[in-house]
């Protein structure tokens, strides 16, 4: 796989079917699937469960917006994937470009997708900084795989947005 | 606090940060800072009765965390990279303090970053 800039997009190239399959795999694993943990990750208390009434209010007109914010970066997202549609055959050596417009859409969806696989696999702090963990020999394993392909991901964009 | 007031409509309010910087949120959301000045303070000034607290959290990229407060709080990246070291290091920071409505929309805007971040009553 290669990832570099080209004029106003993000160009990941040469990517083999299992790695295009994981990035096709974004949207879907924003969802937090009614795992609790993960939905609260995602909508996160904004006093740590103080301030009763102030939680309410939030509940009730915050996190609709923020649900909206994150669904309509996960659509961006989604739709930039549809070049990858197809068999896993055609697959090899696809590129994925990403325009420059949709980089903060890629972020978040990214971030979302590393909490929510987090939250639901209970990683531990240990484990989510251990990048050299292979190979994936669990289903775990290969969760955790995805948080530091997503990660890697994430860092390439925010080196890009810096200049 | 009302719908209208969360969206920030109408809304611009000014304080200072922990290290005196002055921030106008203006209506559209955006912030822009002001070194500290030594005029004498204010009534208003001195009621302070919140703070931004970020958490820290094992997933989040720490350059994704220092992006984030450069963007929400317009800070410039030392002092972004200030306080995302001092999460990373001691579990929190604090990021602003000052009036209520506007803590709310830092807020807002850290948890739509997806950051743990919390408003706290300064006791």
């Amino acid at each position: 796989m290669e990832i570099c800039r080209h004029n106003d997009q993000i160009e990941i190239s040469e990517l083999d079917p299992f790695l295009a399959e994981l990035l096709r795999q974004i949207p879907a694993s924003t969802s937090p699937d009614g795992v609790p943990t993960a939905e609260q990750r995602l909508f996160s208390s904004p006093t740590n469960g103080k301030e009763p009434e102030l939680c309410v209010e939030w509940k009730q007109y915050v996190e609709p917006e923020l649900r909206r914010l994150f669904q309509s970066a996960t659509e961006t997202v989604a739709g930039d994937l549809e070049q990858l549609n197809g068999n896993e055959k055609s697959l090899a050596n696809r590129t994925l470009r990403i325009p420059a417009k949709h980089t903060d859409a890629w972020l978040n969806a990214l971030n979302q997708a590393r909490l929510v696989i987090a939250a639901k696999n209970n990683f531990t702090e240990g484990e989510l900084s251990d990048h050299f963990r292979s190979p994936i020999g669990s289903r775990r394993d290969l969760s955790l795989f995805q948080i530091n392909f997503y990660g890697f991901l994430q860092e390439f964009i925010l080196r890009e947005l810096d200049g | 606090m009302s719908r209208e007031r969360r969206q920030g409509v109408g809304c611009r309010a000014q304080s200072k940060d922990t290290e005196g910087t002055t921030h106008v949120l203006d209506e559209t959301g955006s912030v822009t800072t002001a070194e500290p000045t030594k005029e004498t303070r204010s009534e208003e000034d001195l009621d302070l009765p919140w703070q931004v607290v970020v958490h820290n959290d094992p997933v989040n990229l720490m350059s994704y965390v220092t992006m984030v407060f450069q963007r929400v709080f317009g800070y410039p990246r030392e002092k972004a990279e200030r306080h995302m070291l001092e999460v990373h290091q001691k579990g929190r920071s604090i990021l602003w303090a000052g009036m209520r409505e506007p803590a709310e929309l830092y807020v807002q805007q850290l948890h739509g970053y997806l950051l743990l971040a919390t408003l706290e009553k300064i006791s």
